[in-house]
């Protein structure tokens, strides 16, 4: 669609993303905009390097070193890894189950737009009186006195952002439950699906607790009221509890999808089915579950108590067991596969002892009173930058690479990919593994200097070396799509030649409409079974060629989320107290909002349906599905 | 979908809130949100107990002086009893009698305006002994649990009345059955949070 859209003109193409309700289209959204705050949440990392390539150094202020660690930490979580991975999940989920598109495209648009401009509004603070300086974590304690605004743009830029996110996770669960193909049954589902309708569990039951706190903050610093003031009653602990709650899952909405990735990765590249597919399932579906027993590990040195520790310290060890489970039937895929070292595949492969490093060390902390020892140094970055770059942000750029034929019908190069793939993952552990060390040599996370006669000089300086490495990678990424965009090279239905699923069996980029006619799953890898079956087509059809149903575009999406926008603002000038405009403004948006929402409900929206005439000119023209 | 097609009481599904497509993924996805709501709720209780009685030292305000249980009793029985009219409500939805849908809706968004003109009552009552919002960790504590709630009762009764004037004319069909089943399974979910608002905030309150 997109050379389509282009023929169009620049502003028919830009009304047409900002109105559209494909769910292709969507990914796009979700894969520009978080690729942009991928790219600022990585020159915010490099700035903290650079503060910290030698001792004593002046770079950053002290101030700034914490508004730039804070915005790096809430960038790259909830703008950058998550709206990726939804990126993924929107282009790709629905078409492994054979759906036209998401249970409701509408609500996909607005979950879309209430990230952009939740995710807008954080970033804002730069430029309006300095950003959140909290940390990601934005501990009440600290929260509550820190001057300005920056706490606010923090409280009211993530309960946007993820109202978008709660919408977008409600949206996967049903068109999971109820869009799939007939034949589509629970255990035939390819693993990112598996993984997206876990993760999008987590998402549901995670992020109200995130956004019951943040109102408390906001209601505090706004109304007065009293939740964190400890003269008044209050407990800052009740953050902690509600910000882990929600925090810990989000551990496990990025990393489950990213195990779903791999998952796909390693069955098409080795040529085999995955090992132990039931297990795979049965093991996401446990830590899913276990990643709400979990919460309070982040919180042993609170002081919840001897019995509180040793409950969170078992439960947090259990998922140890799972985790691995899948490890080894990722080994086990491999073993024996006729494996092709393609992009994807080699950072499949190099997430593995990346993760599992990432792993032992969070078993590591899990025994409470060695966490007494680790706690708020050095090796806590080091371990969670192991789960989160060795695991997510591999998965990631895995996932660029598989998928990028199929988002936007042109390959990325292999050649640039590797060297991208090798400086990415050289530069990876000369940042991380060396901040383990510093971390038992006692360097503490999250402040903005150290001195000479601390002897932590030259393992930062090989830290901040990595770093350099990592982002030559990214570079080489960004001029590998501007090339491989100009060159637009077309290709087929399967590129990789290897596909298993029924992503594959369609045209690159799809139609609009998806599968013109729905297909009919025989078995798990379906695409795989009906190649060696020797069907051309890739696929068998349930039903006839016949007209389909669309969901027309909207603009209100659009304008639902710029009311909220505009509302965040009156409401964080209103906490000034000495400014006539802010209610005003509170109204204005807050009636935007609901008056679209009211629009919306009021004016029937009944779609439009493609004619079959339309559809078998298409299917003729090799514009639709079937292999050429 | 024909928005115009005719059904009489005969050609009506048995459960037009889940008989097409959209239908069923409302309905899924409704109740899921509700899931997400039930959460939401639970880390307000939460935090609710865990503030309980918390103020500035010295503090004279506590639940067992504070609250009243008549004027509650009284909120509790016409919501519960507006959660009935409602079940009614869609025992005629689903029975294709438009006119008896709407009367009983009618009766049920009555019932929930005079909940909440209590409700309204009762916190300015509390806010006229000196228990304002910003009076401790208490006050924030209880008026953001219940007045969460009574936040959700308003929007459901603009939600009800929003489709009954939208629908009026026009009656019942295949498009705005699910939309009247989902405001009436709204309006359950809120009931059972406020028998849950009564017991841990008011009977526990009172007891002590």
């Amino acid at each position: 669609m997109s050379s389509i859209a282009q023929k169009k003109g620049f502003g028919a193409a830009m009304w047409d993303y900002l109105t559209t309700v494909d769910h292709k289209k969507i990914a796009h959204l979700y894969l520009a905009s978080g690729g942009i705050f991928f790219l600022i949440g990585g020159i915010e990392a490099m700035l903290i390097r650079i503060q910290l390539m030698k001792a004593g150094n002046d770079f950053l202020s002290a101030g700034t070193y914490n508004e730039v660690l804070t915005m790096h930490g809430t960038t790259m979580i909830f703008l950058a890894a998550m709206p990726i991975l939804l990126a993924f999940m929107n282009a790709i989920m629905p078409l492994q189950i054979g759906a036209r598109d998401v249970a409701f495209p509408f609500l996909n648009s607005l979950g879309f737009w209430l990230f952009f401009f939740g995710g807008v509004f954080l970033n804002l603070s730069w430029f309006l009186g300095g950003a959140p300086d909290a940390g990601w974590t934005n501990y009440a304690s600290l929260a509550i006195a820190s001057e300005g605004h920056g706490i606010d743009f923090y409280a009211l830029g993530l309960t946007i952002s993820g109202f978008g996110t709660l919408i977008s996770g409600i949206n996967f669960l049903v068109t999971i439950i109820n869009m799939r193909a007939p034949g589509m049954t629970y255990m035939r589902m390819p693993l990112f699906t598996w993984t997206t309708f876990v993760a999008s569990a987590l998402i549901l039951l995670a992020f109200p607790p995130l956004t019951v706190g943040v109102f408390f903050m906001v209601f505090d610093r706004m109304f007065g009221a009293n939740f964190f003031d400890v003269t008044m009653g209050g407990n800052t602990i009740i953050w902690e509890h509600l910000f882990w709650i929600f925090g810990h899952p989000e551990v496990y909405i990025l990393i489950l999808p990213a195990f779903g990735i791999f998952s796909e990765i390693f069955a098409i590249f080795s040529r085999k089915r995955l090992f132990g597919y039931t297990a795979l399932v049965f093991a996401t579906i446990l830590i899913g579950f276990y990643g709400f027993m979990v919460w309070a590990h982040h919180m042993f040195t609170v002081g919840l108590g001897p019995t509180a520790n040793a409950v969170f310290a078992l439960a947090t060890m259990i998922i140890a067991v799972p985790t691995g489970v899948k490890i080894f039937n990722w080994l086990l895929t491999i073993w024996g596969g006729s494996i092709s070292f393609t992009t994807p595949m080699m950072y499949a492969i190099g997430f593995i002892p990346s993760f599992v490093a990432g792993g032992v060390t969070g078993v590591m902390q899990a025994i409470a009173p060695l966490d007494y020892q680790l706690h708020d140094s050095y090796f806590i970055v080091a371990h969670f930058h192991y789960v989160i770059v060795g695991g997510v942000v591999l998965a990631i750029l895995a996932a660029t690479h598989l998928y990028w034929p199929k988002m936007f019908g042109t390959m990325l190069s292999e050649k640039l990919g590797k060297v991208t793939f090798w400086l990415f993952f050289i530069g990876f552990h000369l940042t991380f593994f060396i901040q383990h060390f510093l971390g038992l040599m006692g360097m503490p996370r999250r402040v903005y200097t150290f001195g000479a006669d601390q002897g932590w000089d030259l393992f930062n300086a090989i830290s901040s070396v990595g770093a350099l490495f990592m982002a030559l990678g990214v570079i080489i990424l960004l001029v590998n799509i501007v090339m491989t965009s100009i060159k637009n090279e077309r290709v087929s239905n399967d590129p990789w030649g290897d596909g298993r699923t029924l992503e594959w069996a369609i045209a690159s980029p799809p139609p609009f409409y998806n599968f013109a006619q729905t297909p009919l799953v025989r078995g798990l890898d379906t695409f795989w079974i009906e190649k060696m079956e020797g069907n051309k087509e890739g696929m068998v059809y349930a039903e006839p060629l016949e007209e389909i149903h669309m969901p027309n575009g909207s603009f209100v999406p659009v304008v639902m989320s710029f009311g909220l926008f505009v509302a965040s603002f009156g409401a964080l000038y209103n906490m000034d107290g000495d400014k006539g405009w802010t209610i005003p403004v509170i109204i204005i948006g807050l009636v935007i909002t609901f008056g679209s929402m009211l629009f919306r409900s009021l004016k029937d929206d009944l779609g439009f349906h493609i004619s079959k005439e339309e559809l078998l000119r298409d299917v003729k023209g090799g514009k639709s599905d079937g292999l050429k | 979908m024909d928005l115009n097609k005719k059904y009489t009481p005969q050609s009506w599904p048995d459960h037009p809130e889940t008989a097409t497509m959209e239908g069923k993924n409302k309905f899924v996805g409704f109740w899921l949100l509700l899931a997400a709501e039930t959460v939401t709720f639970a880390s307000l209780f939460a935090t609710y107990l865990a503030l309980k009685d918390k103020g500035p030292s010295g503090m004279e305000f506590a639940a067992s002086n504070l609250f009243e249980l008549p004027l509650v009793f009284a909120m509790t029985m016409i919501l519960l009893t507006s959660s009935l009219t409602s079940v009614y409500a869609m025992y005629h939805m689903k029975n294709h009698n438009f006119k008896a849908m709407q009367a009983w809706l009618g009766i049920t968004v009555l019932l929930g305006a005079a909940f909440l003109g209590l409700e309204i009552y009762e916190f300015n009552h509390y806010v006229h002994l000196g228990f304002g919002y910003t009076h401790s960790a208490f006050s924030a504590a209880f008026y953001t649990l219940v007045g969460t709630h009574g936040a959700h009762v308003l929007f459901g009764l603009s939600w009800f009345i929003a489709l009954m004037v939208r629908n009026s004319k026009r009656g019942l069909n295949m498009y705005n059955a699910p939309k009247f089943y989902l405001v009436s399974l709204y309006w359950h979910f809120i009931d059972v949070v406020w028998v849950f608002i009564f017991t841990v905030v008011y009977l526990m309150g009172v007891i002590g």
